[in-house]
């Protein structure tokens, strides 16, 4: 970290302020929000600010969820910049339209705060309710602590409008969403150079005459898909090069897969969001007790960059996932993933799925520790391993 | 004969989808010149998607987005708002939708628009169910009327969806109908002319879905219109009801008649249904009176 980054501008902002501090930057024209805990400050903080003339945006309270994803579509499809927030049940009421979303090629920016759905009700950090909309089309970062959500929501408008595809910021209910940190604030001109307004197509408003979304034969439904293939095979190297002129405004550097202490690791912690802060002090504590451990964080989990993944792996012998979520009959999901990803490659690390933290429950770093020590000797096994 | 003054500038071109006879083709050509090339439309999936045609070629001169059934308020007020954001406040946002759309699945959408008084003008072409989809009822089918998921006939009520709305107190809601195609354009360009959410009901006759003959959905049309089935009013701000003149001069069986949905009625059933029309006539011009 560039300690310089850190002087006038360093706020104390939890999670959810730090993202409508974000989303303030990066001035979008629309943003329908619909409440829901633990995502409600977003919206209030924005409401806030417009309220003060701090934000000049067509902000709109619809009735659901579900309606303010609708409205978001069609704003973005008439060529405004868009932003909305949400989280476990709305995102799932969402879900519908999250593929509309992706396949209208909308850049819309969302920041889903990771919650448990229901039932039963809870309100705990637990990524299951995005990790379950993988496949609808949207890009997804899972961010660590508040300064990396702000730092993601900014990137995340960058990304969107350059590949016309969605953005999902996810940050982990309370641990980050209401957990209030140093957070350094850039400057409004630094987030104008960084996010110019594109000469984005008005594919509705523009006297055209053309439809969006009308139907479509087999052949021209699938080159949409082919279309959107290609462009997600370019998201993490746009991702690369956010992060890089990020790193040079801000000091501060973000990268699809984020590394800590791995280049001569024998045990690797994979995993995403705030359990990535953890694993860090677990790392720490570790090579303290002579072990060589290691973090691997994801923070760009759609598209999976999956070459990146093996080699930032291939080295290690054994890889430990922490999945705070639990995909039944399977396992973690990003278990799942990493199995598919390593499928195949010589000298893969064994692999442990670790449910850990499923539901919300504590996971101090001193649970991490005794699971690297048990685990890095032992031999490989496939199924999920439940934690405590 | 009357002729049809709306002003044809060609906002509905041929090649549209519709069935042969289809008066909701007729009436969307009159509602796409009536308001003009300044417009951008929302079509929620319902016949008016169908009619419009598949990608690329639309039959609307104006630009179109086919949203999601559920969702055809909301979406037209993401449009709204966006245009208002780059300072084009005066386009039209016009909303296609059917009675599934409207009365059903898109109930919460248009309520929660109406509530935030969008500035949205919304067409609801009622043909009374799920035409689109072979013919199943919606909460817009009549009693007694026969459809493919109320075979034996419909044993309730049609929602009212027009007291509904009032009740929202919105600038302007009418009802219009492809058998009184100058008051359909009037009617749409006074809508036009007002800031806040609109909503217009057109009635439409459905061939197969109704069993009507492939030339008389306009005279079914009409016969809603003169026996007091479907009255053509306008209410503004929710409270001031206006009918138009002339209309309930005969009773319902010559309506009935036309449709092979009501084939299977008694005379007790068709008397029931006169009764719920004289009814609802009576608390109309009731209403007019206040």
């Amino acid at each position: 970290m560039n300690v310089s980054a850190f002087n006038d501008d360093l706020h104390l902002l939890n999670g959810n302020h730090a993202v409508a501090w974000g989303v303030r930057l990066a001035a979008p024209d629309v943003a329908p929000l619909y409440p829901i805990t633990p995502q409600t400050p977003i919206l209030e903080k924005l409401i806030d600010f417009q309220s003060s003339n701090l934000l000049d945006a067509e902000l709109f309270t619809p009735e659901s969820e579900h309606s303010a994803m609708a409205a978001a579509i069609a704003a973005s499809v008439t060529g405004a910049r868009v932003f909305t927030a949400t989280s476990s049940q709305g995102l799932l009421l969402m879900h519908e339209l999250l593929h509309f979303a992706a396949g209208a090629r909308t850049p819309i920016v969302m920041c889903n705060v990771n919650r448990t759905p229901a039932s039963p009700w809870g309100f705990w950090p637990d990524q299951i309710d995005s990790l379950s909309q993988r496949d609808t089309g949207w890009i997804q970062f899972y961010c660590e602590n508040p300064q990396d959500s702000l730092d993601t929501i900014i990137q995340a408008f960058q990304i969107a409008e350059t590949v016309s595809l969605p953005v999902m910021v996810n940050h982990d209910a309370f641990y980050v969403s209401h957990s209030v940190e140093p957070v350094s604030l850039p400057s409004s001109e630094t987030v104008q150079g960084f996010l110019p307004r594109l000469d984005r197509q008005n594919q509705l408003a523009d006297s055209s005459g053309r439809s969006v979304g009308a139907p479509v034969s087999q052949a021209a439904w699938n080159q949409t898909r082919r279309a959107m293939d290609a462009d997600m095979q370019k998201v993490e190297a746009l991702t690369v090069k956010a992060g890089e002129e990020w790193a040079n405004l801000t000091g501060r550097s973000t990268a699809p897969l984020e590394q800590y202490r791995t280049s001569d690791a024998e045990v690797v912690f994979v995993t995403m969001g705030s359990m990535a802060g953890t694993a860090r002090l677990a790392v720490d504590t570790l090579r303290e007790k002579g072990i060589a451990a290691g973090l691997l964080k994801v923070r760009l989990f759609r598209p999976l960059p999956v070459a990146s993944l093996c080699d930032a792996l291939s080295g290690t012998s054994c890889a430990l996932v922490l999945d705070r979520n639990y995909s039944p009959g399977t396992g973690g999901v990003l278990h799942q993933e990493l199995k598919s990803t390593l499928f195949g490659l010589n000298a893969a690390p064994r692999l442990f799925g670790m449910l850990s933290g499923v539901g919300g429950v504590n996971v101090p770093p001193e649970t991490l520790e005794k699971l690297a020590i048990e685990y890095r000797t032992a031999n490989a096994d496939n199924q999920p391993i439940w934690v405590e | 004969m009357e002729k049809i003054n709306y002003g044809d500038q060609g906002q509905f071109c041929s090649g549209h989808v519709a069935c042969a006879g289809c008066a909701e083709a007729l009436s969307m050509r009159v509602i796409l010149n009536a308001v003009g090339e300044d417009t951008v439309g929302v079509v929620a999936p319902s016949c008016s998607a169908v009619i419009l045609g598949g990608h690329p070629m639309s039959a609307a001169k104006i630009s179109v987005l086919h949203g999601t059934l559920e969702s055809a308020a909301a979406s037209a007020s993401g449009i709204k708002r966006a245009l208002a954001a780059q300072g084009r406040d005066d386009t039209t946002v016009l909303c296609l939708a059917g009675d599934g759309g409207t009365y059903d699945i898109g109930l919460q959408a248009l309520s929660s628009a109406a509530e935030r008084n969008e500035d949205i003008l919304y067409i609801c072409f009622d043909n009374e169910g799920y035409m689109n989809t072979g013919g199943q009822k919606s909460s817009s089918t009549p009693r007694d009327a026969s459809t493919g998921s109320t075979p034996l006939g419909k044993t309730t009520r049609k929602k009212n969806m027009i007291e509904i709305l009032a009740a929202h107190r919105i600038p302007y809601i009418a009802t219009t109908s492809p058998s009184h195609l100058n008051d359909m354009a009037t009617k749409i360009k006074k809508a036009q002319s007002i800031r806040g959410t609109k909503v217009i009901f057109v009635q439409i006759p459905c061939l197969p879905g109704w069993g009507v003959a492939d030339d008389a959905a306009v005279k079914t049309a009409r016969l809603g219109v003169e026996s007091g089935v479907f009255p053509l009013l306008e209410i503004e701000g929710g409270v001031n009801y206006t009918i138009l003149p002339g209309q309930k001069g005969q009773s319902i069986n010559a309506y009935l008649a036309q449709q092979k949905r009501y084939r299977h009625l008694t005379d007790e059933n068709r008397s029931v249904l006169q009764a719920e029309v004289d009814e609802t006539w009576e608390k109309l011009n009731s209403m007019v009176a206040i």
